[in-house]
């Protein structure tokens, strides 16, 4: 059993549509926007900015390589180009072309990433994308942003505009539940955690969809006796450093969430800063353990890597049973 | 418009171009060689008479772009743009794959002057070709983009993709030039990976393909001026020696990345050769 996400309005809310919808509202202000997919307007909903301004989306067919090729090109003479594909495909069909191109150019370049992690259960490993947050995160001059829903979606699309380089944004396949009631209830900055819940004996650190599990998680893990603080991490790069030191000397306990390979994504981001920092602390990741995953739905397959709010509260709990062990260290000073 | 510029003074720079990439190769002791004297004169075609640009304004707007796909013939290229007025020209060849250098084997536009793409990875130019093309139209430039890519590069796919997408969105002013050399690094590229028919599969393509001897200047010349005048997109497929210039690097697959002599009178016998040449 997964989370039940049929209550809410997907077609309103979703973060695919609210991307195209902000999108087209930003490129009605500033001219420098451009779009560019492959064959993926509809899907990626940033068919919605050529659906008001037809001569600024340029759809290369089904064509990847030449999708952040092209996005270059419009970088070079000027433009602010958003360009979307699954995340798949940003990530590895057309990789090299977002590194070499974009990246190593220190373009503009805007990838907006859709159908990341396992949200296209059912399309099985060809179209999910476990790697994103370790290539992306890799490649210098990138940001990697990874909201929790729809409205975080539009508070980063809006921020990334004035990110000097290439930024990189993964959502999922778009229906996923909202974590937010609106943009007004929390302050967005790329590059600053944001905490969602106070606590005392444990930090989630979570990225992306299975935010809103983590918060309820939290709640959950109250009503058990156990104090969470619950931090949206919603910038992988960069990385919230200080946030997660903070966490670590107030909690010793930190669990990380993501719809993420366990290896190189917000997980191990942390365990760096952590093991940098000489900060006595226990972390356990939640993630998918390196592995193709099966089809499914998106909701049976986060209930399966642990990703749903009850996943989240059972890995917490058995952290909260570990013994850490006891040094001389006064970091605390 | 083109500049009015005779074939005589442009084989005079391509001359001088070519004992440039004799002189930086042998400060750098070895170097993309092959294809940078294949590739010399359209080279020198463009820079001196076709693309209309600006070294005192090398980010003016306005301007024609040039893409040196075939990244590896940075060793033509910026030498090229410093004879051009961009960068200094001894320091590109005293300097160039020195260790901190803005002039390595494959070009850095964040780093030189003039240069409009970093490249290297071949595939990449035509690409990024096609999006500065789109993006000058959506700007109401009227500014030609010309992409020069090697022919074993053609083997990326990346490039049919672009070429697709070049005709599908009438790129009127776009300009594909492929140095037709004939190598690549494994040998003859119709024993490597077949080409031909290349002008047909570039025309399938959607372009209207033009073709000239890449080593007669006279002939590149009035390809050049045929594609300026043609609405695009339009491909030149430059035929031309690799290595030449050098009778015994031409036709070689080991040009492709050689040196010009292990001492300075061994260099002197390739200048010589250089200047004596027609």
């Amino acid at each position: 059993m997964g989370t039940a996400w049929n209550v809410y309005d997907a077609n309103k809310m979703s973060s695919g549509a609210m991307y195209g919808k902000t999108l087209a509202e930003l490129a009605a202000k500033d001219p420098r926007i451009v779009g560019v997919t492959a064959d993926l307007a509809k899907s990626t909903n940033i068919g919605l900015l050529g659906e008001a301004f037809p001569d600024r989306l340029f759809n290369v067919g089904i064509a990847e390589q030449n999708l952040f090729g092209v996005a270059a090109g419009l970088a070079k003479v000027g433009f602010i180009p958003f360009a979307s594909t699954f995340a798949i495909f940003a990530c590895l069909r057309g990789g090299e072309q977002v590194r070499t191109d974009c990246a190593y150019q220190k373009l503009p370049v805007k990838v907006i990433a859709t159908h990341g992690g396992v949200s296209f259960g059912a399309a099985g490993s060809t179209h999910h994308c476990i790697e994103d947050f370790a290539i992306m995160r890799a490649i210098p001059n990138m940001t990697v942003v990874i909201p929790a829903d729809a409205y975080e979606t539009a508070s980063a699309i809006k921020a990334c505009i004035d990110v000097p380089g290439p930024f990189y944004l993964r959502v999922g396949r778009g229906m996923e539940p909202l974590l937010h009631n609106s943009e007004d209830e929390y302050e967005f900055k790329i590059g600053k955690a944001m905490q969602l819940k106070d606590g005392n004996d444990v930090t989630i650190i979570s990225c992306g969809v299975p935010t809103r599990d983590a918060l309820i998680a939290g709640e959950m893990l109250e009503e058990q006796g156990v104090s969470a603080q619950v931090i949206n991490m919603h910038t992988l790069k960069p990385i919230d450093a200080e946030a997660i030191v903070e966490a670590a000397v107030k909690t010793r306990r930190i669990v990380t969430v993501e719809e993420h390979n366990i290896i190189g994504g917000l997980g191990d981001a942390v365990a760096s800063v952590l093991a940098q920092s000489g900060k006595r602390c226990i972390l356990t990741k939640i993630g998918i353990p390196d592995e193709f995953g099966p089809i499914g739905k998106p909701e049976d397959l986060y209930a399966k890597y642990k990703l749903s709010s009850q996943g989240i509260m059972e890995t917490v709990m058995e952290l909260m049973g570990k013994e850490i062990e006891e040094d001389d260290w006064s970091d605390e000073d | 418009m083109p500049n009015n510029v005779s074939i005589d003074e442009l084989k005079a720079k391509a001359k001088e171009l070519r004992l440039n990439i004799a002189q930086t190769t042998f400060n750098a002791t070895s170097g993309h060689v092959g294809g940078s004297m294949s590739s010399a004169d359209m080279l020198i075609a463009l820079y001196f008479k076709y693309l209309n640009v600006d070294p005192k304004n090398p980010d003016w707007d306005e301007r024609d772009r040039f893409i040196m796909s075939k990244g590896h013939c940075a060793l033509a290229y910026v030498p090229c743009l410093a004879m051009r007025g961009y960068l200094d020209l001894n320091e590109v060849m005293k300097n160039f794959n020195k260790t901190e250098s803005a002039y390595g084997m494959h070009p850095d536009s964040k780093k030189i002057r003039g240069c409009d793409a970093s490249t290297g990875s071949l595939g990449h130019g035509l690409p990024m070709g096609v999006g500065m093309a789109l993006g000058l139209r959506l700007k109401n430039i009227d500014s030609k983009v010309v992409v020069m890519t090697g022919d074993g590069e053609c083997q990326e796919g990346s490039n049919w993709e672009a070429a697709m997408s070049a005709a599908h969105f009438k790129l009127k002013n776009l300009i594909w030039i492929i140095d037709r050399n004939h190598l690549e690094i494994d040998g003859e590229t119709e024993k490597v990976m077949a080409l031909e028919p290349l002008d047909k599969k570039v025309e399938a393509f959607g372009f209207k393909v033009l073709k000239c001897n890449g080593n007669d200047m006279a002939d590149a010349d009035k390809a050049l001026a045929a594609a300026w005048a043609t609405e695009g997109p339009v491909c030149i497929i430059s035929d031309t020696v690799k290595g030449y210039g050098i009778k015994s690097f031409e036709g070689k697959p080991t040009s492709h990345y050689c040196s010009f002599g292990a001492n300075e009178d061994e260099l002197k016998v390739y200048l010589d050769e250089i200047k004596a040449r027609g």
